[in-house]
């Protein structure tokens, strides 16, 4: 279990002062003009020896991905935006960093933007987040009276600007282009890539954006050394994580862990267990409603990190754990998850406006059992065409839950169809 | 909260003056006009395409792609129930039913004295505390159906 002097957020329950005060006798804000001083290559070198991985869900190597930045401006500036537009089902930890520790957050971004050449950031922030846009736009102003953003940040020579700009309920600017899109003002709809918003992204500029917690755990991991947050986790799996538990499980919560945790582990010491004890386990989505579930048998062994959870045709996503004991019904589930998307569709993309709202149809009906079996087939056989051929990751995200369904739950989707047939299908649990 | 019919170009030019100097104003500028009237009221989007130079089918075009942006004015009170996977998993869906029920209105509808529109949303990010809701943009946790008769009762 991960040891409280080795937490990288402090305050994630709130039981402390969140203020700049407060964020400073815990550690934050400590030498930060030191940091920067190391200049702009020893921080990406540091990042990259520590293994961090984005934490929005892809895993793409953090530093790497600033090392795509320019390293000499063409007289166009650099742009840093931290994508909280946190909006996946089940993904509640960003969350809990903006509303109790901002300033992890604050600090990251000066560290991060001084590191790849941005003298402004915006932090896109989701329209429903009410008391977290307060309580980071509080933390931003403390900041800039301090004399921590602005001129001369920090003390450390660096001029640096921190914007909180608030989305509007829409799913999809939690793409990186489409909120790229968003914070230009227009529609939210993903952009091709390339260019790659290194290139070009906000305003046609070069531009990075990174999750909240894959920026808010930088100035520790600075101060630390790289080493030692690399000491966490498997090879390739490093650091600590922020896991969001819900669902049925005795106590939902969000808990920062070490990578890698056996999911079991992660349950019983955190969350009271499943509901009705280990055996009650139906299934888990172990990051975020986007990825393919995991069944309860593969759940005895389950490491949470990237690649373990990568080799079961799963993912890590965002850590976003939800929970499914033997009362939920699965199919009615995915179905639910089926419709989020439609509903979320932007529709720029023919598989995908087309082939969400078919496939949520086709679930409504496995749902009630009414369907022919050769269905479950065609169902497979549509989500692999949507799959990979739109521009954003919504397509996959849609079809994925949907793979995951058809290949853990096959039997009960067909049991359900022959009890409809025979007229023996009682009404089953629905939650 | 002034009414439709009084939709004040002189207000909304002051609006859109405060955000003109940003980049990206259109945004939050529709934002801040939907803060004042409740809604985006029709006549507001040709004097804010007419300021930022944009076509008025680029304005509507993203004042109907963000759920949040409303075209009508919503009752009194906006009731949200989360209706995704986590809260689901805690009873969510029984509570929407018990809330359809009471209001006797169904999901985006406003109940027949003004007082309550029922609208669903994706994800509060209140999933360790579900099911959630947000209440005039007050977040709730931990709802069902008897803290749902309270906060009925106290907006009511």
């Amino acid at each position: 279990m991960l040891k409280d002097e080795d937490r990288i957020f402090t305050n994630l329950y709130g039981f402390h002062d969140r203020s700049l005060a407060g964020a400073r006798v815990r550690g934050h804000w400590d030498g930060t003009a030191g940091l920067i001083a190391r200049g702009r290559d020893a921080i990406v070198d540091e990042i990259k020896k520590s293994g961090l991985r984005g934490r929005g869900g892809a895993g793409f190597p953090t530093g790497l991905k600033w090392s795509f930045m320019p390293k000499e401006g063409d007289g166009r500036p650099a742009y840093l935006v931290v994508n909280a537009d946190e909006s996946e089902p089940g993904t509640c930890k960003d969350r809990e960093i903006m509303r109790h520790d901002p300033h992890t957050l604050v600090e990251g971004c000066l560290v991060a933007g001084f590191a790849m050449g941005a003298h402004t950031a915006y932090i896109y922030i989701r329209g429903e987040y009410i008391r977290e846009r307060e309580a980071l736009q509080i933390a931003i102003d403390e900041a800039y009276e301090a004399g921590l953003l602005g001129r001369n940040a920090a003390g450390s020579g660096w001029d640096f600007d921190l914007y909180l700009h608030h989305g509007a309920g829409a799913y999809i600017c939690g793409e990186e282009t489409a909120l790229l899109e968003s914070l230009e003002g227009k529609k939210g709809m993903p952009r091709m890539k390339p260019p790659f918003p290194a290139g070009a992204g906000l305003y046609g500029c070069p531009t990075t954006v990174n999750n909240v917690e894959s920026i808010a755990v930088v100035p520790t991991i600075l101060r630390r050394g790289a080493e030692w947050f690399a000491g966490f986790g498997r090879p390739n799996n490093t650091g600590t994580k922020v896991f969001a538990i819900s669902g049925h499980v005795n106590r939902p919560c969000v808990v920062e862990e070490a990578m890698s945790i056996p999911l079991r582990e992660l349950l019983d010491r955190h969350c009271g267990g499943v509901r009705g004890g280990w055996a009650n386990l139906k299934a888990v989505i172990p990051g975020g409603s986007s990825v393919p579930l995991l069944p309860a048998h593969l759940c005895d062994d389950a490491i949470m990190d990237f690649d373990w959870l990568r080799e079961q045709k799963s993912g890590l996503g965002t850590a976003a754990v939800i929970v499914m004991d033997r009362s939920t019904d699965v199919i009615r589930a995915i179905w639910r998850l089926s419709k989020f998307y439609k509903h979320e569709s932007c529709g720029q993309c023919t598989p995908c406006r087309e082939g969400t709202g078919w496939m949520m149809r086709v679930m409504d009906r496995l749902v009630r059992g009414e369907a022919e079996v050769e269905e479950i087939d065609m169902l497979l056989d549509v989500s692999r065409q949507v799959e990979g051929h739109t521009i954003c990751a919504l397509g996959d995200a849609a079809a994925w839950p949907i793979q995951g369904l058809i290949r853990h739950f096959r039997g009960e989707i067909e049991e359900r169809i022959r009890a409809a047939r025979r007229g023996t299908l009682t009404a089953v649990a629905a939650e | 909260m002034p009414s439709t019919s009084v939709v004040n170009g002189a207000r909304i030019r002051a609006i859109i003056a405060e955000h003109a100097g940003r980049e990206g104003p259109l945004l939050p500028i529709l934002l801040a006009i939907q803060e004042e009237w409740g809604h985006l009221p029709r006549e507001a989007l040709p004097v804010v395409a007419e300021a930022l130079n944009l076509t008025r089918a680029e304005v509507f075009g993203v004042a109907s792609f963000y759920h949040d942006l409303r075209e009508a004015p919503p009752g009194r009170h906006v009731l949200r129930l989360c209706r995704a996977e986590a809260c689901q998993a805690v009873g969510a869906a029984a509570l929407a039913e018990a809330a359809q029920a009471r209001l006797g209105i169904g999901w985006g509808e406003t109940t027949a004295d003004g007082a309550v529109t029922l609208e669903p949303v994706f994800c509060l990010g209140l999933c360790a505390c579900g099911p959630a809701a947000l209440v005039d943009g007050r977040p709730v946790g931990r709802l069902d159906a008897l803290g749902l008769d309270a906060l009925l009762a106290e907006v009511r």
